[in-house]
C-alpha cells in the first residue's frame, strides 16, 4: 500500500457528514449544475497544475477530494477505483476565490454593490433593508433604543441560497464570501459562508467573524449620528457601554440581591460576541485616524478601503494591522466637469491605488482583495490584473484572493489553500488565472461540482451603485 | 521605483529646513508685538526662539538667512476656523458635546497650506455653529504634511464650541411649527437648551460624587455609566474646557453671559460677536474675550448692526479682543488685511493691531505662553514678509512652525510649473478611454 492511499484510508476513518450527502444528493436532485456520476463523494482531478496557495506550485499532480474535504494533493497521489476522475491535463486548479466583505447571497445585494438607498417599506420587513429601515422608524428605536445599530444581525441569518448573485460569484471563480448584510454604522456580524448550498445553514462556514462599521453620513434631518465625528464619538459611546454592560451583568449574576438589573441590549450583546472590528479607511488620514481610534476601542482590528494604502503601508505595518483593498480602484467622478482641474494628489491616488497591494507586501501588513463596488463579478479578475501590472506577484495575488482572507478572519485552518484536511472548495481553470483569456472550467464547493451556468441579465445598472 | 520614491517625499514632510536645526535670520526687522520693534537678528534653536537682537552672533553650523530687510512677525493665531477636519457640524442634535474635531481631523486639507501661506501657525479648529452646544474643539499647528497626531497642539487647554442665535435657530428644520423640526427654533429655545444641558451635566455630576461617597462607604455599587456627552460639560463646571460661543447680537450675548454665571463657569470667548461693542463693559465684566471679524456689516440678518469700530471699541473696553476667519468661510489670508482695517477704522497702534491676530487669540486659547509674539523661549513660529505686514502690498516670504520651514514663497513659485506638468501628464496618462458610440437612448 502506498503513501496516498494509507492517507486516503486515514481519511476514510471519519464519519462521512450527512451534510455533504445530502448537499451532493439535492444538488443532483435540484440545481441541474450537477455532473457528476450519483453516488460518487470522491473527486480525483489529475494531471492537473497546481497552486496550492501555500507552496510550490505542482506541475503535474492530483487533487483528492472525499465528502467535501482534501483528502490528498501531490504528484504521487494514487486514485482510489471509487473516484470520479477528471482529466486536467492543460487545467490550473486554485483554492476557492474568497470574497472577504461581500453581500453576495444577502437579500440586500444587488450585483456586489451596496444599495445607497433602502427600498421602499412594505408591511412586513422581509429584506435586511426594509429590516434595517424598519428599525431605524421605529418610535423607541428597539429594546436598546440605539441608532443605527443592527450589531447583533448574522449575515447567515439571512443567507439566500437562491440568490442570483452566487451563481454571478461562482462563475467568476469565487466559492466563499464573508458577508455584511447591514448598512449601519454597526452593521452587523458577518459571517463567512460557500457560495453554494440548498440551505443557507449548510453554507455558512464561520460565524460570526467580525463587526463591520460603516459610515451612513445622513446630515442634518436624519437623527444621530449624522457626521463623521458624530458616528466616530457613537461608535466610542457603544463600547464604553458594552464594557459597562459587561460589568453591571456580572455584578449582577454574582449577587442580584438589592442591585438594580441591567437592561437587555442586544446591540451590546452583538458587539461583545463580535470576534473583530472592520472600519474603513481609503486615504493616508483616514487610515491614520481609523488605526488610532481602533487602538482606542481596543479591539483587533481590520481595515477595509485602501486606495491610498500605498502611502500608508508603513503606519499599517507598525500597527501589524491587515487591509481589505477594494477592488473598484478610485476612477474619476462620472460626469465630472471636463474643465475641473483635479487636484495632483487625487491624480496620483488614481495612479497609484492598484500599486498598494505591492506596497502593502513589501512592507509586510497582510492584505486581501475584495469585491467592494465592482459591478459584476466577471470584472474582478481584471481589477487584480492592474495591481499585478502595478508591481505584486501573481503569487501574492493569489493569496490576497485564497490565503490571506482566510487568514484574516482566522479561518485559515479551513480554507484559503490546497491542503489535506481543508474544505474542498477549488476553482478550476483552464489557463492562468490571472490571463485575461482564461476561462472557468468549474469550481468545487464543499466537493461539489459547478460548471459555469447562465446569469440571471443584470438589474438595469444605472439604478446601483 | 525613482519615481515612487519622489512621490513618497511629497506625500510625507514638505518640511524644508528640519525640526532641531539652529537657524539664523539676519538682517531683519523683528516685529515682537509685545516687546516692541528690534532691528537685527533672530536666532532659532531647537524649534524655540533663543536669541532676538541687533547683533546675534551665529552658531557654529547655524544655518543662515538674510532676511534683505523684510520684517518678522510672530505666527498668526486664528481662534476661529474650520479647516484641516473632515467634519464640521454634528447638526443632528441640539447638544452634540460628545463629538471631536479631533477624531476627524484632515491633515491633507490644501486650506491648510493656503492658511500657512498666509502666515497663520495656530489654529482654533471648531466645530460649526449648527447646534446649541457643539462639538470638542482642537487647536492645531499648521504642521503641513504632518499626520493628524502631530497637527495637534498638544498640552493647548482643551475647548467647546457653544453657538447662539439664526444658525442654531434654523439649522433643526426652521423657524415653523413642523413636528419634525429640531428643538430649539427660537432664542428663548437656544436658552433653554443651554440651561438643560447644564442641569443634566450637574446631575451627572452628583451622580459621580455619590458614587465616590458610597464607594468610600465600601458599598457594592456600579459606578455611573461613563457618558460622553456630560463629561465635557462637567469639564465646562470645572473650569477645565474653555467655552467658544458663536453668537452676534448684544442681547443674546448678555443671555448667555448671565446663564453662564448663574452655574458658575466662564465663556472664554465670544466669536463674531458683532454687537460685542454694545455690550463691552459687561463683556469685560464677565471675563471674556471676543473674536470678531473686522467689518462684515449686514452680511445676514443678525449683523445689521455690524460696525468696522468694534474689535477696536471692545478693546478699549478693557476685552481681549482678537480677529478671526472662519475658514474657509472668508480666507486666513485677509486676516492682516483686516488688522490694518480695524486698525484705520480703531486708530490702533501697530502693536495693537497686529495682536489682534498673535498675542491676542493665543490669550484667547491660553497658549500665550507658547505662541503670539516674538519672545525668547517662545516656539519658534515665525512669520517673514517683505512690506509691513499690515500694508496692503506685504506678502509672505518664509513660514516657520517649531523653527520648521513649512513655506518658502519662492520655493512655491518654483514648483508651481512642474506641478502643473506632472499633473497635466497624469490626467493625460489617466484619460478614460473613449467611450464607445451610445445607442440612442441607451441611458
Amino acid at each position: 500500500m502506498d503513501k496516498t492511499a494509507q492517507g486516503a484510508g486515514a481519511i476514510n476513518c471519519y464519519p462521512i457528514p450527512f451534510m455533504t450527502r445530502h448537499l451532493v444528493l439535492t444538488a443532483l436532485l435540484a440545481s441541474g449544475v450537477w455532473a457528476q456520476p450519483a453516488g460518487t463523494t470522491v473527486i480525483a482531478i489529475r494531471d492537473a497544475q497546481i497552486h496550492s496557495a501555500n507552496g510550490p506550485v505542482i506541475s503535474k499532480g492530483t487533487v483528492l477530494v472525499r465528502n467535501g474535504l482534501i483528502e490528498a494533493v501531490g504528484d504521487k497521489v494514487s486514485i482510489p477505483p471509487e473516484a470520479w476522475v477528471v482529466d486536467g491535463a492543460g487545467l490550473h486548479v486554485y483554492p476557492g476565490l474568497i470574497d472577504p466583505l461581500s453581500t453576495w447571497g444577502l437579500p440586500v445585494a444587488a450585483g456586489t454593490g451596496r444599495p445607497t438607498q433602502a427600498p421602499a417599506p412594505g408591511p412586513t420587513p422581509t429584506t435586511p433593508a426594509q429590516l434595517e429601515q424598519r428599525i431605524q422608524t421605529l418610535d423607541d428605536g428597539g429594546p436598546e433604543e440605539r441608532p443605527s445599530n443592527t450589531s447583533w444581525v448574522r449575515a447567515a441569518d439571512l443567507l439566500d441560497p437562491k440568490s442570483a448573485a452566487l451563481v454571478s460569484a461562482r462563475n467568476a471563480g469565487y466559492t466563499t464570501a464573508i458577508g455584511f448584510a447591514m448598512t449601519n454604522v454597526f452593521a452587523g456580524q458577518g459571517s463567512a459562508y460557500n457560495l453554494a448550498g440548498t440551505r443557507a445553514g449548510q453554507m455558512v462556514v464561520g460565524d460570526p467573524v467580525g463587526q463591520m462599521v460603516t459610515l451612513p453620513v445622513r446630515g442634518f434631518g436624519g437623527g444621530f449620528p449624522g457626521s463623521l465625528m458624530g458616528i466616530l464619538s457613537y461608535v466610542r459611546q457603544i463600547y464604553i457601554d458594552a464594557d459597562y454592560y459587561k460589568a453591571a451583568q456580572a455584578l449582577y449574576s454574582q449577587n442580584p440581591v438589592g442591585l438594580q438589573r441591567p437592561a437587555y441590549d442586544r446591540a451590546l450583546d452583538g458587539v461583545i460576541a463580535s470576534p473583530r472590528l472592520l472600519l474603513p479607511a481609503s486615504r493616508l488620514a483616514e487610515i491614520d485616524r481609523m488605526l488610532r481610534f481602533g487602538k482606542e476601542m481596543k479591539q483587533p482590528l481590520v481595515l477595509y478601503g485602501g486606495a491610498e494604502a500605498f502611502r500608508a503601508a508603513s503606519l499599517l505595518a507598525a500597527a501589524k494591522v491587515p487591509m481589505l483593498v477594494n477592488l473598484r480602484w478610485p476612477e474619476r467622478e462620472r460626469d465630472l466637469d471636463p474643465f475641473i482641474k483635479e487636484p495632483l494628489r487625487t491624480l496620483e491616488t488614481r495612479d497609484l491605488a492598484p500599486s498598494s497591494p505591492a506596497e502593502l507586501v513589501k512592507a509586510g501588513v497582510r492584505f486581501a482583495f475584495y469585491s467592494g463596488g465592482v459591478e459584476r463579478p466577471a470584472d474582478l479578475r481584471k481589477a487584480v490584473k492592474k495591481a499585478i501590472d502595478a508591481g505584486l506577484s501573481k503569487e501574492e495575488a493569489l493569496k490576497g484572493l485564497t490565503l490571506y482572507p482566510a487568514q484574516i478572519f482566522g479561518l485559515d485552518n479551513r480554507l484559503g489553500s490546497i491542503e489535506v484536511g481543508k474544505i474542498a472548495n477549488l476553482t478550476i481553470m483552464d489557463g492562468d488565472l490571472f490571463d485575461e483569456k482564461s476561462k472557468l472550467k468549474f469550481t468545487l464547493i464543499d466537493g461539489s461540482k459547478y460548471e459555469p451556468a447562465p446569469e440571471a441579465a443584470p438589474a438595469n445598472p444605472e439604478s446601483t451603485q | 521605483m525613482n519615481r515612487r520614491l519622489f512621490l513618497a517625499s511629497l506625500a510625507t514632510a514638505p518640511v524644508l529646513y528640519s525640526a532641531g536645526e539652529t537657524i539664523l535670520i539676519r538682517n531683519a526687522k523683528i516685529l515682537t508685538v509685545t516687546r516692541g520693534r528690534v532691528d537685527g537678528s533672530l536666532l532659532i534653536r531647537d524649534g524655540k526662539i533663543a536669541e532676538i537682537g541687533a547683533s546675534v552672533m551665529a552658531p557654529a553650523g547655524a544655518t543662515i538667512i538674510d532676511a534683505g530687510g523684510g520684517f518678522l512677525m510672530p505666527g498668526i493665531v486664528d481662534c476661529h476656523a474650520h479647516i484641516g477636519s473632515d467634519a464640521i457640524n454634528e447638526g443632528s442634535i441640539s447638544v452634540s458635546s460628545m463629538v471631536k474635531i479631533e477624531d476627524v481631523l484632515a491633515p491633507d486639507d490644501i486650506q491648510i497650506y493656503r492658511g500657512l501661506a498666509a502666515g497663520v501657525t495656530t489654529s482654533n479648529v471648531l466645530h460649526g455653529s449648527a447646534n446649541t452646544i457643539g462639538g470638542q474643539c482642537t487647536v492645531v499647528k499648521m504642521r503641513w504634511g504632518k499626520p493628524a497626531s502631530q497637527m495637534i497642539m498638544a498640552g493647548a487647554k482643551p475647548g467647546i464650541k457653544f453657538a447662539l442665535g439664526e444658525n442654531v435657530k434654523r439649522a433643526g428644520g426652521g423657524t415653523n411649527f413642523s413636528a419634525t423640526a429640531r428643538y430649539p427654533a427660537t432664542r428663548m429655545g437656544v436658552e433653554d437648551v443651554v440651561r438643560e444641558a447644564f442641569n443634566d451635566a450637574r446631575a451627572y455630576q452628583r451622580q459621580r460624587d455619590e458614587y465616590q461617597t458610597r464607594l468610600a462607604k465600601g458599598e457594592r455599587v456600579l459606578p455611573p455609566r461613563r457618558d460622553l456627552k456630560l463629561e465635557p460639560l462637567v469639564e465646562v463646571l470645572e473650569g477645565k474646557r474653555l467655552v467658544h460661543a458663536h453668537c452676534y447680537r448684544s442681547d443674546e450675548i448678555l443671555m448667555l453671559l448671565r446663564a453662564a454665571e448663574e452655574y458658575g463657569f466662564k465663556i472664554r470667548t465670544l466669536q463674531h460677536g458683532l454687537e460685542a461693542y454694545k455690550v463691552a463693559k459687561e463683556i469685560a465684566k464677565h471675563g471674556a474675550g471676543v473674536s470678531t471679524f473686522a467689518d462684515s456689516w449686514s452680511y445676514k440678518l443678525e449683523a445689521y448692526d455690524a460696525i468696522p469700530y468694534n474689535a477696536a471699541l471692545c478693546m478699549k473696553a478693557g476685552v481681549l479682543t482678537s480677529l478671526n476667519t472662519d475658514a474657509p468661510v472668508t480666507q486666513q489670508r485677509h486676516l492682516l488685511q483686516d488688522a490694518a482695517k480695524t486698525q484705520r477704522y480703531g486708530q490702533l497702534s501697530d502693536d495693537e493691531a497686529l495682536s489682534l491676530v498673535t498675542i491676542n487669540p493665543a490669550r484667547q486659547l491660553m497658549i500665550e505662553d507658547r505662541v503670539g509674539s516674538l519672545e525668547v523661549g517662545k516656539e519658534a513660529d515665525i512669520v517673514l514678509t517683505d512690506k509691513h505686514p499690515l500694508s496692503m502690498y506685504a506678502k509672505v516670504q518664509k513660514v516657520f512652525v517649531d523653527g520648521e520651514e513649512y513655506f518658502d514663497r519662492e520655493k512655491d513659485i518654483r514648483n508651481r510649473a512642474e506641478r502643473d506638468a506632472r499633473r497635466k501628464a497624469l490626467a493625460e496618462k489617466l484619460k478614460p478611454p473613449p467611450a464607445p458610440a451610445q445607442k440612442k437612448g441607451a441611458r
